[in-house]
């Protein structure tokens, strides 16, 4: 539905050039909700706007429902009728809302039908069926400074949603919003891609919001995409950084002499009493460093960390058996994996941060 | 000079000035909006970037405002005639005026549009609007009620302005002054003058602030609603009451 190729974005300032994106290939399917992540300057927001062309990419194509928007964009700096008709079509909501302080809530969704010429009826009308769907019927008289955050949002979702789009675009639309009023803001979204086939790409600090949203995520870092798939495939990805955020169970103690062991399951695995079996089949002393279940995309996913005594080569048989039961097993270890892997988005700043904007 | 004597003088007076100062407060409004709102649209970064018009635009702008209006009354007399056929009365007046206060306004809303919140800006592209509803839409509603303070502060302007005018001919309450209150002595109706001018600046400076604040929906919630609603119904009462008052004010302190 929405597909970047080496998209590219440079900005020169003073002589100096700044790669915001580096050669992004990214591709949304349709119906689905796409989640991009990555620290601060990664390149997110330059993403994003450059899918409605809000930012001009300096090389590479966008394609959204199968219109390449690059190609509509003319020459100059203009914004040429094409592009503005194929922009109508794609709807975005922002972090800081951006309603027009002077029009009432129902004027600001009426504003897009009104850029498409919608008679006054059908602008009331259909106004009023967006505010139903965003469960702001009662306030279409209300100016904007008098809703919540929350409810501004929704109104920014309903405004969105007024051109009929089949794409929406979100650039951390519940960064300004207190957790409650997040997941409220992110259940609505979820439904919306639900009920309509609404195909949404959207960008968030939160590891929580891939978590309960989205289908698919990827993982950005100094303008290039570094990991990016369907969550469960993400999840299956031995040494995914974004599964690793996903799932936190800490940093790897260093381990001399044992085997620090991380089990990802999923579905019927988690059923299975695996880790009792490997004690009594192996007779090894097993301990639980850390352990954490949740549901992410619908799926019930756990992920353990365990420490055998002895080293990796010691422990290759054990291992086998994980491996045999369905578990994905990743061995952490000075020998046997990858450096300690730095995460993309430390956890509890994150929700330090969260905290802050919800002040 | 007794209170009856006084009376059609300052009648006359003040339908001249009133006459001066609004035909051209609306002129200057009229042209000062697109010319400020050009000013920003033409600006490096601006949604019709045009570096050449807008320097130009800025340097004409410069200009009328860096000369002294009395200059500029001088300077314009031929282009005044050329324009309306005489260079004194009231429509001769207005020629200068509107002239002078056209880029005092349009530095004024050059400011205010540049108020506006770019998101709004952004949010009404990603609609797919065009430049030209992007200022109808978002530019010129947005910046609506910093607008109206910039009319209130031009009208204020003007009202300075046209007793220099009033002096080459044109009338109004500056010229009466001088005429009777610098060349005759009369003390008594000069003071009157002076109270007069004081209580419509007054008066314009409150009905351009409830103006402008009845269209400002910025406000924090449920307390703008109520408290305009109580502002709005009695605006001419309230502004009369506190006009009197001021007036009151002002007879103290002279
Ligand atoms: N208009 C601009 N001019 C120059 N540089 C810019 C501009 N916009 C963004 N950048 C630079 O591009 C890089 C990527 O910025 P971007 O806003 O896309 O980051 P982000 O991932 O959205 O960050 P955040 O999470 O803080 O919103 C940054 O280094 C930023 O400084
Ligand atoms: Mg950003």
């Amino acid at each position: 539905m929405i597909t970047t190729a080496g998209l590219t974005k440079v900005y020169r300032s003073r002589g100096r050039d700044l790669t915001a994106l580096d050669g992004v290939d990214l591709h949304v399917r349709e119906g689905e909700v796409f989640g991009v992540v990555g620290q601060s300057g990664a390149g997110k927001s330059t993403l994003i706007r450059c899918v409605n062309l809000l930012e001009r990419p300096t090389s590479g194509t966008v394609t959204v429902a199968g219109q390449e928007l690059t190609a509509l964009a003319g020459r100059g700096k203009r914004t040429s009728r094409e592009l503005r008709s194929a922009r109508s079509r794609i709807g975005m909501v922002f972090q800081h809302f951006n309603l027009l302080s002077s029009r009432t809530v129902q004027g600001n969704v009426e504003l897009p039908l009104e850029i498409l010429g919608a008679d006054g009826k059908e602008r009331s009308r259909r106004a009023g069926e967006l505010l139903d769907l965003v469960g702001l019927a009662d306030k279409a008289k209300a100016y904007p400074a008098q809703l919540s955050g929350g409810q501004k949002q929704r109104v920014g979702i309903a405004r969105a949603l007024a051109g009929d789009p089949q794409v929406l675009l979100s650039d951390e639309a519940t960064s300004a919003l207190d957790p409650e009023t997040t997941r409220s803001i992110l259940q609505l979204l979820r439904d919306l891609n639900r009920r309509l086939g609404l195909t949404v790409l959207l960008i968030t600090h939160e590891m929580d919001v891939i978590k309960t949203v989205c289908d698919s995520a990827a993982l950005m870092k100094e303008g290039r995409i570094v990991e990016s798939g369907t969550v469960p495939e993400l999840l299956a990805t031995p040494g995914s950084e974004l599964a690793h955020e996903l799932f936190p169970i800490g940093e790897v103690p260093s381990s001399d002499g044992r085997t620090i062991v991380d089990l990802t399951f999923h579905g019927e695995a988690a059923a299975q009493p695996v880790i009792s079996r490997l004690a009594r089949t192996y007779n090894v002393d097993v301990s639980i460093l850390g352990a954490a279940i949740e549901t992410v995309a619908g799926l019930q996913v756990g992920r353990m960390r365990i420490e055998l005594p002895g080293r990796f080569e010691d422990n290759v048989v054990p291992i086998g058996f994980l491996r045999e039961q369905g578990l994905q097993v990743d061995v952490a270890g000075p020998e046997a994996a990858p450096a300690p892997r730095q995460p993309a988005v430390e956890p509890p700043h994150l929700a330090h941060a969260v905290k802050e904007t919800a002040k | 000079m007794t209170w009856d004597e006084m009376r059609p003088l300052l009648t006359q007076a003040c339908s001249e000035t009133f006459q001066m100062v609004g035909w051209s407060a609306l002129i200057a409004v009229a042209a000062g909006l697109p010319i400020g709102v050009l000013l920003v649209l033409t600006d490096r970064g601006g949604l019709l970037q045009n570096p050449p018009v807008n320097k130009v635009l800025g340097a004409v702008v410069n200009i009328g405002r860096s000369l002294p209006f009395l200059i500029l009354m001088v300077a314009l007399m031929t282009f005044t005639r050329w324009v309306v056929g005489t260079t004194i009365g009231v429509e001769a007046a207005v020629v200068p005026l509107s002239i002078g206060a056209l880029p005092f306004f349009a530095r004024l809303v050059e400011t205010s549009v540049r108020g506006v919140d770019h998101g709004l800006v952004e949010a009404v592209q990603s609609m797919g609007g065009s430049t030209w509803t992007i200022v109808r839409k978002v530019l010129v509603p947005e910046a609506l009620p910093s607008v109206i303070s910039g009319v209130t502060t031009t009208v204020i302007a003007l009202l300075g302005y046209s007793a220099m005018a009033g002096s080459v001919g044109a009338g109004g309450l500056g010229d009466l002054a001088i005429r009777y209150g610098y060349q005759r002595f009369e003390t008594g109706l000069m003071n009157v003058t002076v109270l007069v001018l004081v209580v419509v600046v007054t008066a314009v400076q409150l009905l351009g602030d409830l103006a402008a604040r009845a269209v400002d929906k910025r406000g924090r919630g449920s307390t703008s609603g109520p408290r305009l609603r109580l502002l709005r119904t009695p605006a001419r009462a309230t502004a009369a009451t506190s006009s009197s008052a001021t007036a009151s004010s002002a007879t103290e302190t002279s």
